[in-house]
């Protein structure tokens, strides 16, 4: 089966400064890849060019196996691939109906459909629904966003992305914000949309996170790929010390130690 | 566990804050306290006579305060409201008895001149990315040069008057300025304007895919960009419903007193302002309510009135109008936090 997205070798400099160089990955239907790496490891760069922001200076983008070269984020849009910011993109006076339809609003039936009405009734019963068919507990969708905690306003925007013909959902650092219940309730809906078929690219440095929901685990390390692994060819432990930069943890341990000898 | 489950949370608590966190509840609330007030003092003020007097400043304030707050649930403001509505006045009393036009075509011009600067104002906004409170404030004093200056070139005075004399008056009079008699009294026409004013302004805002994009503009503006809402737009579109509404009241008051002085309407803008915060507007936008700023003008209407009516000096009226904003803003914040608290 062709992949949603693939990339290979892709890489992107700014000037003189090389942020990513040779990354290569897959998403598939129903697939969660994650991206993991430190502050400054090509992380926001990789999904700029798979959201559209940037095109890649080299190597390939591929969707649905055909290769791509998108001029703005709209484009990659409508080729059903979605990003949630760690910002959201919500406003948080704005009810969670109005947040949900802001932008693509239903036109209302009726004559006022020519003066621009907005369909409220159905905007209201819709955005209730597919918040319930995500699994998302939302008390009253009359409420302001500003209102919701974080994990429930990143489990709205997925929700939205997803309503609105999403195929490929691209999480940006969308549990780092949370506390640990609020994380579990994020990844929920990661699997939700995973088992609704769609390709997620979870973006994060938390390997506790990423391990549990993840199918693919792409490395990333000071703007080079440091392999993509499969969840069955790599553990927890394992991702956790290539993520902390396992020797260099230990030459950091080393560093710390107490001196006993007074120099 | 069924689908449920989600209301117990919200059942009782639920009704009490849904009522708190109407952006109106601040408006309500200060115009029973006013009402009850002046009723005390004087047995006119709560007579039907006395009603339709003070219904009659809150008319054409009200329709003011409700563009007014149009605009700051968009995040601008706007400065040179109030002297446009002079200017919307003199363009129509001028051009009707200077130049001899008819007074419908005299109300059509000043209608363009008034689109004109909203236009300007929203274009400088959006374009410079200036605070609207510097941009208008500049609109402000040029228009308010600009009426003097024109006003004396052409009259030597500083004020037209006459307009009684123009083709086509007493339509328009009766239209914008006449009153319609209802249990032998008179109430002005000007309050069937405010009432329709505020009514289109809230189902366009509450009902229409143009009103989401208001709250959204002001709420968070890169936000809304980011899902596609022509914010640039919405903003001129704003500025330039602002500048209608001044030559709506222009009209009606030239209309009404048949002449127009040069300073007219200065001052007024903060009056405009201060009937949206109390309506329920955050300074900040993204927030308020038309009908809350039109009870706001309500609020005023009793006041510049129910001084009077009471016997008191005219001048307690600013006094009044200092602690009003005061209060309302202190309650607003108070209100919406408590609102919010209730829903974690």
């Amino acid at each position: 089966m062709t992949p949603l997205l693939e990339t290979r070798d892709v890489g992107k400099t700014f000037g003189s400064v090389v942020a990513l160089r040779g990354v290569s990955m897959t998403v598939e239907r129903g697939g969660v890849t994650c991206v993991l790496g430190d502050n400054g490891a090509g992380k926001s760069t990789l999904i700029k060019i798979l959201s559209g922001v940037h095109a890649p200076d080299s190597g390939t983008y591929l969707v649905d196996g055909e290769p791509v070269r998108f001029g703005s984020p709209r484009e990659a849009l409508d080729r059903g691939i979605a990003t949630v910011y760690q910002d959201l993109a919500m406003i948080p006076l704005m009810s969670v109906w109005r947040n949900f339809f802001l932008g693509s609003e239903p036109p209302a039936r009726g004559p006022s459909r020519a003066l621009g009405g907005f369909d409220v009734a159905t905007a209201k019963r819709v955005a209730r629904e597919e918040l319930r068919r995500m699994g998302i507990d939302i008390r009253d969708v009359d409420q302001p966003v500003g209102t919701l905690s974080g994990g429930e306003r990143q489990s709205v925007a997925i929700a939205r992305a997803v309503h609105f013909g999403a195929r490929v959902l691209i999480l940006d650092e969308p549990t780092s914000a949370l506390g640990v219940k609020q994380a579990g309730v994020v990844l929920r809906y990661i699997a939700q949309a995973r088992d609704r078929g769609l390709g997620v690219v979870f973006i994060t440095h938390n390997p506790h996170h990423a391990y549990p929901v993840g199918d693919r685990f792409l490395l990333l390390n000071r703007g080079a790929g440091l392999g993509e692994y499969g969840k069955a060819d790599i553990g927890r432990d394992e991702l956790t010390s290539l993520m902390a930069g396992g020797a260099e943890l230990d030459e950091l341990a080393h560093e710390l130690r107490r001196t006993d000898t007074p120099s | 566990m069924t689908a449920v489950t989600g209301d117990e949370r919200v059942a009782d608590p639920g009704r009490l804050r849904r009522l708190l966190i109407r952006p109106e509840l601040g408006s309500v609330v200060g115009a029973i306290v006013v009402f009850a007030f002046f009723s005390g003092q004087s047995a006119v003020f709560r007579s039907v006579d006395g009603v339709a007097n003070w219904l009659d400043p809150a008319s054409t304030l009200g329709v003011m305060a409700v563009a007014i707050a149009l605009l700051m649930i968009g995040g601008e403001f706007d400065l040179s409201a109030g002297v446009l509505t002079g200017t919307c006045g003199l363009v129509l009393v001028t051009l009707a008895t200077r130049a001899g036009w008819n007074v419908w075509a005299a109300m059509l011009a000043g209608l363009a001149v008034a689109l004109l600067v909203g236009f300007v104002n929203g274009l400088l906004v959006v374009r410079t990315k200036l605070p609207s409170f510097i941009v208008t404030l500049g609109t402000f004093l040029m228009l308010q040069g600009l009426n003097l200056g024109v006003t004396k070139a052409l009259t030597g005075t500083v004020q037209v008057s006459g307009l009684r004399h123009a083709a086509g008056y007493d339509g328009a009079r009766a239209v914008l300025a006449g009153s319609v008699t209802l249990g032998g009294t008179g109430f002005r026409v000007a309050i069937l304007w405010w009432v329709a004013v505020t009514a289109l302004a809230t189902w366009v805002l509450t009902r229409t895919r143009a009103g989401n994009w208001v709250f959204a503009v002001g709420g968070n503006e890169q936000a809304a960009r980011a899902v596609g809402v022509p914010a640039a737009r919405v903003k001129i579109a704003l500025f330039m419903t602002t500048a209608g509404a001044a030559w709506l009241v222009g009209s009606i008051l030239a209309l009404r007193f048949t002449s127009v002085q040069a300073n007219a309407g200065i001052g007024q803008e903060f009056i405009f302002i201060i009937a949206a915060v109390i309506g329920g507007c955050l300074l900040t936008g993204g927030y308020g309510s038309p009908v809350g700023a039109a009870i706001g003008a309500v609020i005023f209407g009793m006041a510049d009135k129910g001084i009077v009516f009471a016997g008191w000096d005219a001048d307690w009226f600013k006094f009044f109008l200092g602690a009003m904003l005061l209060l309302a803003t202190l309650a607003n914040r108070l209100v919406r936090r408590y609102a919010e608290e209730v829903r974690r």
